[in-house]
């Protein structure tokens, strides 16, 4: 039986330490909105926030989940965090699928560093999105680190 | 075309249905409209509807069945916009559902497109056309004829939608109907300072007549067309609650991960399920047509198991085919002469008379689609039939598929479309539908049908890989007097729709190398079709894709051999194709073209028109030691009336990645008869750090809208090995580009 903490809170789930909290959240506690892309890290699709720091779901164990976690579910109550205003604004997703990885990316750097360079936001933002988004999350990331 | 309202299209709902005006509006074909009054007034939501319909509630809510999936590309927005512009309503009381799989539904547009090659054929084999369109047409969102094709038939229904309003409000006033205005979802009479809204109104107004050719606003009266509406389902995809296929849930599923033969052919040999089947959550093994599926009560588990089970199979007779015995085969081809797509004059003649004859051969390999969403579907089998949720751009195709692998009739088959993350063309294809349905059948229960990442990449319908040959003759002043193409590739139609390439070349195939806007007297477009064992489909832009690649690069290449600027020889043969030069000037002013560039860097330019639209591209790149670095794309585009021009600039900037990709780093290659491209990291995407500053100028313009979704793809490659060319003199005919030597 492993205990989370998601979105504040606490969960008691009953099943492998080995399974990748992507798993958990998505099939045992109904938390649609983190992705499966690839499981295996490279695309990003299930990145959550496990503490302050951007995780990608696919990869971390529900036995090795260390702090309480935070899906898309819960970064605001009401789409209100800035991360989620600013990608409204410049109205960046297009088929969406990506974009709750993407948004848990950029919510974790702007924690981090609220000032990011281009470079620093290049690092932290390596998700994949298919649809080509990336011109609109640049200039999203850009106004909110003027911000 | 022409858009009707059709009698039988109205369904009339008793006194006291909360769901008031229900106004069915269709292109000509009345295909279902008699099955759709007598189920759709159930208000069940998945009987079989009309083409696309409103509703108008009591409480004001109008509802606008989408019969185009969204994929990414708006139509959830940009259709919506076509019927409130004519109607009238408050734009926040629009709600959008998805409509069922139904003949109604079919893209007659799309076929039509299809089956003249959008030239006009004269009104009496347009008659036949269309008719002929209703029978063999689909239920289909691609070939970016969305806007196109609502562009008049939903505001043709907002209008009646709204004359009908209107008619019944002046009765009710006891006025002349020509007295009332319509703002804001209300019918007003300024004159008694009276008004009746449209919920109050509605269930009256549908027992009218509705009027057949109701009157349309000019194009200076519109309020929301030509402006940049924000999309309605952007809240649901920045907070999760956007559901896609894999997000469907429903009480007592399970999920399922699948297995199929790594060789395209073979079979299923032999698996030992004793262990799988001890496996924590596993409930079945299931053998399929055409692999096998581990279900589960959790999608990791599923594949966990799968994985344990570890199939063997029965390769076939493919398995020592590879890339190299394909590209080789296809270049032999070259040497045939094929099936004409297109011809003018004499260019064999003019050929071996010309004063400089280039020629050059290219190469193209096939592409996987890789949506971020991998393939899925969820199947419920009940006493009624079966549910079935899927993110398809298909949902006849889907139908069909589903009702023959549980072998009941369509009719028992409802389909959800959800939102599709990623469709590019390979939701185009009905495959999951089959698999989903087995195994529910198999389990008794809803399932999931999930395909992993590697599934995912090695078995798609890939984009054809194309060997081309170009040839051209330049008189002693370098005009281009002759153009001979010829490309050998599979073809796609024979296998979707074998008949459209009985009488002649599968136009998927020579796309774009066709109806080229350079006036060139003399020219043959031929296809040499050579099938292997790769299944081939429809990828975003299709043939276009290919041939403004061979084509653009080509027309670069002539310029060198001139001796003249790549823009000034393009610009010297597009005198007769005003909107195409535009295009292309535009996009080379905005560039700059012609600045000087430190050295390294290079400028490339490119011009294609596809699916209705223009688009030219500059792309500015550097070469150094580390490869070739993409800085910027400059895009023009004319695509006629532009309904909503952020989705549009949207789509540019979305389609010019996608491009991207695939010149830089797109390859599927074939070992050993499989695909041996498996992830992202040996089949690598464009990410944010190599993204290029993007910029896209649309051209204000009255003339039809064109699509949105594919025009941006196909410049890119050619823009992008053309900068390559001018910043190092080394002139690519293959891509991708990573891997390629680039020094000269």
């Amino acid at each position: 039986m492993a205990k989370l903490v998601v979105n504040g809170q606490p969960q008691a789930v009953d099943v492998e330490d080995e399974m990748p909290l992507l798993w958990v959240l998505r099939d045992t506690l109904g938390l649609t909105g983190t992705k499966y892309g690839c499981g295996l890290g490279q695309c990003g699709a299930c990145t959550v926030m496990i503490g302050k720091d951007a995780v990608r779901a696919c990869t971390v164990t529900v036995g090795d989940v260390a702090g309480p976690v935070t899906t898309i579910e819960g970064l605001s109550p009401d789409r209100s965090h800035h991360v989620q205003q600013a990608w409204l604004a410049l109205q960046v997703p297009q088929c969406g699928y990506c974009q709750p990885g993407f948004i848990m990316a950029a919510a974790a750097l702007f924690q981090r560093s609220p000032k990011p360079t281009e470079a620093e936001a290049i690092e932290a933002l390596t998700n994949i999105c298919r649809c080509g988004t990336y011109a609109r999350i640049r200039q999203a990331v850009r106004i909110l680190a003027k911000a | 075309m022409a858009a009707r309202l059709d009698r039988r299209a109205v369904l009339k709902l008793g006194a006291g249905s909360a769901a008031g005006l229900v106004l069915g509006f269709h292109l000509p074909a009345r295909l279902g409209a008699q099955e759709i009054a007598e189920n759709g007034a159930q208000g069940n939501g998945f009987g079989p509807f009309l083409n696309a319909w409103l509703r108008i509630s009591p409480d004001e809510t109008v509802t606008l069945v989408i019969d185009r999936s969204e994929m990414g590309q708006g139509v959830y927005t940009s259709l919506p916009m076509l019927l409130a512009e004519e109607l009238g309503c408050d734009w926040r009381r629009i709600r959008v559902v998805a409509a069922p799989a139904d003949p109604i539904y079919r893209n007659l547009f799309l076929v039509h497109e299809l089956l003249t090659k959008g030239e006009d054929i004269g009104d009496a084999a347009d008659w036949f056309v269309r008719r002929l369109s209703r029978v063999v047409g689909q239920q289909v969102t691609g070939g970016s004829s969305s806007v196109r094709g609502a562009f008049k038939p939903l505001r043709t229904a907002g209008a009646a939608a709204r004359e009908m309003l209107v008619t019944t409000a002046a009765r009710r006033f006891g006025v002349a109907r020509e007295e009332c205005t319509v703002e804001a979802g209300e019918v007003r009479h300024a004159p008694s300072e009276r008004k009746l809204s449209f919920g109050a109104l509605a269930a009256e107004a549908a027992l009218l007549e509705p009027p057949r050719r109701p009157p349309l606003k000019p194009a200076s009266a519109w309020r929301l067309i030509g402006k940049s509406v924000p999309r309605l389902d952007l809240p649901s995809k920045i907070d999760g609650s956007a559901i896609f296929g894999i997000d469907v849930r429903l009480p007592d599923m399970l999920f399922a991960a699948i297995a199929m033969p790594p060789v395209f052919g073979g079979k299923l040999k032999r698996y030992d399920s004793t262990a799988v089947l001890k496996r924590r959550g596993v409930s079945a093994v299931v053998p399929l047509p055409d692999g096998v599926a581990v279900v589960a009560d959790n999608t990791w588990r599923a594949q966990a198991a799968l994985a344990e089970l570890a199939p063997e199979w029965d390769d076939g007779g493919n398995a020592a085919v590879s890339s190299e015995t394909i590209e080789a085969t296809l270049r032999d081809a070259l040497a045939g002469s094929g099936r004409t797509a297109e011809a003018a004059g004499d260019p064999a003649k003019e050929l071996s008379g010309a004063a400089r004859r280039v020629s050059a051969d290219y190469e193209l390999p096939y592409l996987a689609h890789a949506t971020m969403e991998p393939m899925n579907a969820t199947a419920r089998i009940g006493a009624d039939g079966i549910d079935i949720w899927i993110p398809t751009q298909v949902q006849e195709a889907v139908q069909k598929a589903a009702a023959e692998a549980a072998d009941i009739s369509t009719a028992k088959v409802r389909v959800h479309t959800t939102y599709l993350g990623g469709g590019f063309g390979r939701r185009l294809e009905a495959d999951l539908a089959a698999q989903a349905v087995r195994l529910a059948k198999a389990v008794g229960k809803p399932v999931q049908a999930i395909w992993s990442r590697e599934e995912d990449t090695t078995h798609d319908f890939y984009r054809p890989a194309t060997a081309a040959r170009l040839e051209a003759g330049l008189d002693a002043e370098g005009r281009l007097v002759a153009w001979r193409q010829t490309n050998a590739c599979p073809s796609i139609m024979a296998r979707v729709f074998p008949a459209a390439t009985w009488l002649e070349v599968d136009q998927t195939a020579v796309e774009g190398a066709t109806r080229m806007p350079y006036a060139i007297a003399n020219r043959r477009i031929a296809h040499v079709q050579r099938d292997f064992h790769v299944p081939v489909g429809f990828w975003r832009s299709v043939g276009h894709s290919q041939n403004a690649f061979f084509k653009e690069s080509f027309v670069d290449e002539l310029a060198a051999a001139a001796g003249t600027d790549p823009l000034a020889f393009r610009r010297r043969l597009l005198a007769q194709a005003p909107r195409d030069l535009a295009v292309l000037e535009l996009a080379a002013e905005k560039a700059g073209w012609g600045d000087a560039l430190p050295p390294g860097r290079g400028r490339g330019i490119a011009l294609h028109t596809s699916f209705g639209s223009i688009v030219a591209q500059v792309a500015e790149v550097t070469v150094s030691a580390d490869g070739v670095s993409v800085e910027r794309i400059v895009a023009a585009v004319d695509c006629g009336i532009v309904v909503n021009p952020d989705t549009l600039r949207a789509q540019i900037e979305g389609g010019i990645v996608f491009g991207l990709t695939a010149a830089l780093y797109g390859r599927i290659s074939i070992e050993k008869g499989r695909v041996a491209e498996r992830h992202f990291d040996d089949y690598p995407m464009v990410r944010l750090g190599e993204t290029p500053e993007i910029e896209v100028h649309v051209i204000a313009s009255d003339q039809a809208p064109g699509g949105a979704g594919e025009p941006a793809v196909p410049p890119v490659a050619p823009a992008i090995a053309n900068a390559i060319y001018a910043a190092t003199g080394k002139r690519l005919r293959r891509l991708p580009v990573a891997g390629q030597p680039l020094t000269t």
